[in-house]
C-alpha cells in the first residue's frame, strides 16, 4: 500500500435515478470514496454499515421504499446526524419542504438544477466545517485530559511523601483512589440519592489521594511503631484527620475549589463512623459526608489487606466478611452493599497492577504526543480500527459461507451478509422483514414470531438462542438453526435493540436423527411399531382419551415353526412381513399396530361394534396362501375403557384370551370381554 | 449533428447546462447516457398497473434529469405531469401523458441521431 492509497473520505450518495448520481460521482470522485445508493432503504443500510466513517450525505427526497425525509427521520432517532452532515439536494422547490429538511437537521440545501461547482464548493465547506469542529472537539477533550492527568499526578507525588514518611509503598493512595472511583461509580448506579457527574467523581477521587496528609505532623516513632500504640499515642494518631483538614482550610488560595472543599470533609472526616463512634468529631448517620463515608471504607478495606509493621495481610475474601460483619466499625448499608456488590471487580482491579501501571503508560502517551505532534489524533485512530474491523467482518462473512444477519428494531431491519443474500434469494437488505412476504416465504411468520419472543424474553447476561425450524431454501424445504445473540443498548438502560445471529444448515443431521429416532421406535424386519413405543402410545390413549372403548386383540400367526422348520428361518421371516402387511392394510388413521415378538402381534382399535365381527374381520383377512404355505392365525382380545384400564391389565387379558385361542386349533378368536 | 445541434433539436437549454456543468464531455457523456435511463419505462409500467405513486416517482424522476441537462421541453411537460400526479389521476394528467411521451420522442429521436455522430 503506498501513500497514494491515502485515507480518502467517503460520501454516499442517494438518489433513485441512476443518472443523477453518476453526475454527482462525476464531479467528486477524484477526492472523495463515492458509495451510492438508490432508495432510501439503502441509504440507511449504507449509513448503518459505514457510521462514522461517512464524511457526508448527498440526499434525494423523492425515492421509492423510503424517501429521504424518511431517512432523516431515521438519522435522527439514532443519532447519525450529530455525527454525519447531510446536503439534500432537490427538484422540491417548495418552501416546505425546504424548512421540513432544516428542522431534520440538514446542513445545506441545494435546488436543481445544480452548478457543478456550486455543489463542489459546498461539499468541501460542509466537510471542512465538519472536519474543523471534530478536530477542535478531540483538541480540547485531550487538553482536559492532559489536564486532569497533571493535576492528579501532583496530588499523587505529594501524597507518596506523606507515605514514604509512613514507610509504605506508596500504594495505598492509589489503592484509595481506584477503591473510591469504583464504589462511587456503583453508588450512583444504584441509587438516585446522591447524584455526581463523571467529573465529579473523578474529583472525588483525585481528592481521596490527600486523606492522609496530616500524618506529616505526627512524630515517626508513633508513626512507624511495630507494636500497639499506647492511648495517649493513640490520641496523638488521631489528630492527623483534624490536622490534615485544617492544613487544606489554612491555604492561602483556592479555597473555593470544589476539590479543595472535598479533600477537607475526606481528610476530617474519613475515620468517622456510621453509628457515631468514630473520631475525631463523632458526627454520624448522613452527617458525614458521602465522599468521607467511601473514603473510610476504601481505607479499612485497603488496610486489611495490606500488610502493615503491626500486622499481616488478610486475604480480600476475609476483608470484606470482617467489614460486612462489623468488625471495623459501622458503615453506611448503601455503601455496604457497594462493596459486596463491586467485590470481585475491586480484587481484579487491585490486583492486576493494572493501576500502577496505567500512570506510566499515561504518561507515555502524553510524552509521544509531545514528540510527534502529526500523529493520528484518539478519534482517527478509532475510525481506522473500525474500518479493519468492517474487512475482517466481510472477510469472515464471505469465506464462512453461512447465512449472517443482523436485525435492528428501529428502524425494523435486517441486513443480510452478502453470501447469505444470494442463497436466500433476497435483498441485502429488507426493510420490516417481519411483515415482508419474501422473508415468510422462507420462515414461516409464526416461527419468525415465536423466536422473536424468545429472544425478547432473554437477558443480557444469557443473550445467545438457537432456534431449529423449516425453511424453504432454493425451493426446498429445510431443516436450519438460527443462532443469535441480542444486542442490548449499553446507555445503562439495556434496551433491546436488535440481534446478529446466522443460520445454518442442519437438514442431513436432522434427518440422521429422525431416522435414528424411527429406528428405535420401529421393528426392524416387519417395519411395525416395536412393542415399547406401541405400549407408549397405547397408555396415552387409554389415559387422555377418557370413555372411549378399545380392544386389543393379540394375533399369533399359526404354525410358523413348520414354515421355519420345513423351509428355512428366511422364508418364516417373509410370512411374518407379509402377515405385517395384511394388518398394515387393515389398520385405520387411529389404530395402533406393532410387533410384539416373534410371531405374535398386536393390533389396537377403536371398539365401535362388537369385538367378534372385528376379530373374525381380521382372521379371515389373514388367511390364505402365501407360496404354498396356508397363513392363518388365532387371535385374543381384551377390550378395554378410556380413563378406568390399565394398559398392563389389558395386555394380560387378551394374552389370556390368545392362549385359550390357541388351544382350541388354528383360525380361532376368544375374547375376554371387558377389563 | 453536434452536441449544440442535438439541444438545438430536443428543444433544450445548451448554454445554461453548459454553464452548470463546465464542460462539453460531460454534458454529451450524460446526454448519451439518458438513452440507458430506465424512468421512462418505469413511469409507462406503473401507468399502465395504475401504480400512480410509482408514476409520480417516475416523473419526478424524469423531470429532475431533464432539469439537470436542461432538456427545457421535457422538463416543462414532465414537471406539469409530476404536479398533476402528486395528488393521484385525473383528466389533466391523461393529457399530460401523451405530452410527456410526444417529448419524450422528440428528446430521444435527437439523441439518437447525436449517437449515430459520435459513433457510441
Amino acid at each position: 500500500m503506498g501513500k497514494e492509497q491515502e485515507f480518502k473520505q467517503k460520501i454516499l450518495i442517494a438518489d433513485d435515478s441512476e443518472m443523477n448520481r453518476s453526475i454527482l460521482a462525476d464531479m467528486l470522485e477524484s477526492e472523495y470514496e463515492i458509495i451510492e445508493a438508490e432508495n432510501g432503504v439503502q441509504a440507511v443500510a449504507a449509513i448503518q454499515e459505514y457510521g462514522v466513517e461517512l464524511s457526508l450525505v448527498l440526499l434525494d427526497i423523492v425515492m421509492p421504499e423510503m424517501d429521504g425525509f424518511g431517512v432523516l427521520e431515521v438519522m435522527n432517532r439514532c443519532h447519525w446526524i450529530d455525527e454525519i452532515p447531510v446536503i439534500m439536494i432537490s427538484s422540491e422547490s417548495g418552501s416546505f419542504h425546504v424548512e421540513r429538511a432544516y428542522q431534520l437537521g440538514i446542513t445545506d440545501y441545494i435546488s436543481r438544477p445544480f452548478d457543478a461547482l456550486i455543489v463542489h464548493r459546498r461539499v468541501v465547506n460542509t466537510l471542512v466545517l465538519y472536519a474543523k469542529q471534530k478536530k477542535l472537539a478531540a483538541l480540547v477533550m485531550e487538553q482536559i485530559d492532559e489536564k486532569e492527568k497533571q493535576s492528579s499526578l501532583m496530588i499523587d507525588i505529594l501524597s507518596h511523601i506523606v507515605e514514604f514518611r509512613n514507610g509504605e509503598s506508596g500504594l495505598h493512595v492509589l489503592h484509595i483512589r481506584i477503591l473510591t472511583e469504583l464504589l462511587l461509580k456503583h453508588l450512583v448506579q444504584i441509587t438516585d440519592r446522591y447524584q455526581f457527574t463523571r467529573e465529579q467523581i473523578s474529583m472525588i477521587s483525585t481528592a481521596s489521594a490527600l486523606h492522609d496528609i496530616g500524618k506529616i505532623s505526627i512524630p515517626g516513632e508513633i508513626l512507624n511503631k511495630p507494636g500497639r500504640l499506647t492511648k495517649e499515642e493513640f490520641e496523638i494518631m488521631k489528630t492527623h484527620t483534624s490536622i490534615g483538614a485544617e492544613m487544606l482550610e489554612k491555604l492561602s488560595f483556592h479555597q473555593e475549589e470544589p476539590l479543595v472543599k472535598e479533600a477537607y470533609a475526606i481528610c476530617r472526616w474519613h475515620h468517622e463512623r456510621y453509628d457515631g463512634k468514630g473520631y475525631p468529631d463523632g458526627i454520624k448517620g448522613d452527617d458525614i459526608p458521602i465522599s468521607a463515608q467511601i473514603v473510610a471504607l476504601a481505607d479499612v478495606y485497603d488496610a486489611l489487606t495490606s500488610e502493615r509493621v503491626y500486622k499481616k495481610a488478610f486475604p480480600h475474601e476475609e476483608a470484606i466478611r470482617m467489614i460486612c460483619n462489623g468488625e471495623c466499625g459501622t458503615f453506611n448499608p448503601l455503601i455496604l452493599k457497594c462493596l459486596e456488590d463491586m467485590a470481585d471487580t475491586l480484587r481484579d482491579s487491585l490486583n492486576s497492577g493494572e493501576a500502577g501501571q496505567t500512570n506510566e503508560k499515561e504518561l507515555q502517551d502524553i510524552l509521544e504526543e509531545k514528540l510527534n505532534p502529526g500523529e493520528a489524533s484518539a478519534s482517527e485512530r478509532t475510525l481506522q480500527l473500525l474500518e479493519h474491523e468492517r474487512m475482517k467482518y466481510s472477510f469472515y462473512a464471505s469465506m464462512s459461507e453461512e447465512i449472517q444477519f443482523e436485525y435492528m428494531v428501529s428502524p425494523s431491519m435486517l441486513t443480510l451478509s452478502a453470501w447469505g443474500a444470494e442463497k436466500l434469494k433476497l435483498p441485502e437488505v429488507v426493510m420490516d422483514p417481519i411483515r415482508d412476504s419474501r422473508v415468510t416465504a422462507i420462515i414461516k411468520a409464526e416461527d419468525i414470531e415465536k423466536l422473536g419472543e424468545i429472544i425478547r424474553n432473554s437477558s443480557p447476561k444469557d443473550p445467545v438462542i438457537r432456534y431449529d425450524c423449516m425453511a424453504m431454501i432454493g425451493g426446498e424445504h429445510r431443516w436450519i438453526r438460527i443462532v443469535v445473540q441480542a444486542m442490548w443498548s449499553s446507555d445503562g438502560e439495556g434496551t433491546y435493540t436488535g440481534v446478529i445471529g446466522k443460520a445454518v444448515d442442519i437438514h442431513e443431521s436432522r434427518l440422521r436423527l429422525e431416522a435414528l429416532e424411527e429406528m428405535a421406535s420401529h421393528d426392524i424386519l416387519t417395519k411395525l411399531l416395536n412393542i415399547d413405543y406401541a405400549g407408549r402410545q397405547i397408555c396415552r390413549c387409554l389415559t387422555e382419551e377418557t370413555g372411549g372403548r378399545y380392544m386389543l386383540m393379540l394375533i399369533d400367526i399359526d404354525d410358523i415353526k413348520t414354515a421355519n422348520d420345513s423351509r428355512g428361518r428366511l422364508f418364516g421371516d417373509q410370512v411374518l412381513v407379509h402377515a405385517a402387511e395384511v394388518l398394515r392394510q387393515n389398520k385405520g388413521d387411529n389404530d395402533i399396530v406393532a410387533r410384539v415378538s416373534g410371531d405374535e402381534f398386536l393390533f389396537f382399535t377403536r371398539c365401535d361394534g362388537d369385538e367378534e365381527t372385528t376379530a373374525g374381520r381380521l382372521i379371515s383377512a389373514l388367511e390364505g396362501d402365501y407360496q404354498g404355505f396356508k397363513v392363518s392365525a388365532c387371535v385374543g382380545t381384551a377390550v378395554g375403557e378410556g380413563g378406568k384400564t390399565d394398559y398392563g391389565r389389558l395386555f394380560q387379558e387378551a394374552d389370556k384370551a390368545l392362549m385359550e385361542a390357541k388351544q382350541r386349533g388354528p383360525g380361532q378368536h376368544r375374547t375376554s370381554g371387558t377389563c | 449533428m453536434s452536441l449544440k445541434e442535438c439541444y438545438k433539436s430536443l428543444e433544450g437549454d445548451y448554454e445554461d447546462v453548459l454553464g452548470r456543468l463546465r464542460s462539453e464531455r460531460l454534458v454529451q457523456k450524460f446526454v448519451l447516457k439518458f438513452l440507458n435511463d430506465g424512468s421512462y419505462d418505469l413511469l409507462c409500467r406503473s401507468l399502465e398497473s395504475e401504480d400512480y405513486a410509482e408514476a409520480f416517482r417516475a416523473a419526478h424522476t424524469i423531470k429532475g434529469v431533464c432539469q439537470n441537462l436542461s432538456f427545457t421541453r421535457l422538463y416543462v411537460s414532465s414537471n406539469q405531469l409530476t404536479e398533476a400526479l402528486r395528488s393521484g389521476w385525473s383528466q389533466e394528467a391523461a393529457g399530460l401523458v401523451e405530452q410527456v411521451k410526444q417529448d419524450y420522442e422528440q428528446t430521444v429521436a435527437a439523441i439518437r441521431e447525436l449517437q449515430k455522430e459520435t459513433g457510441a
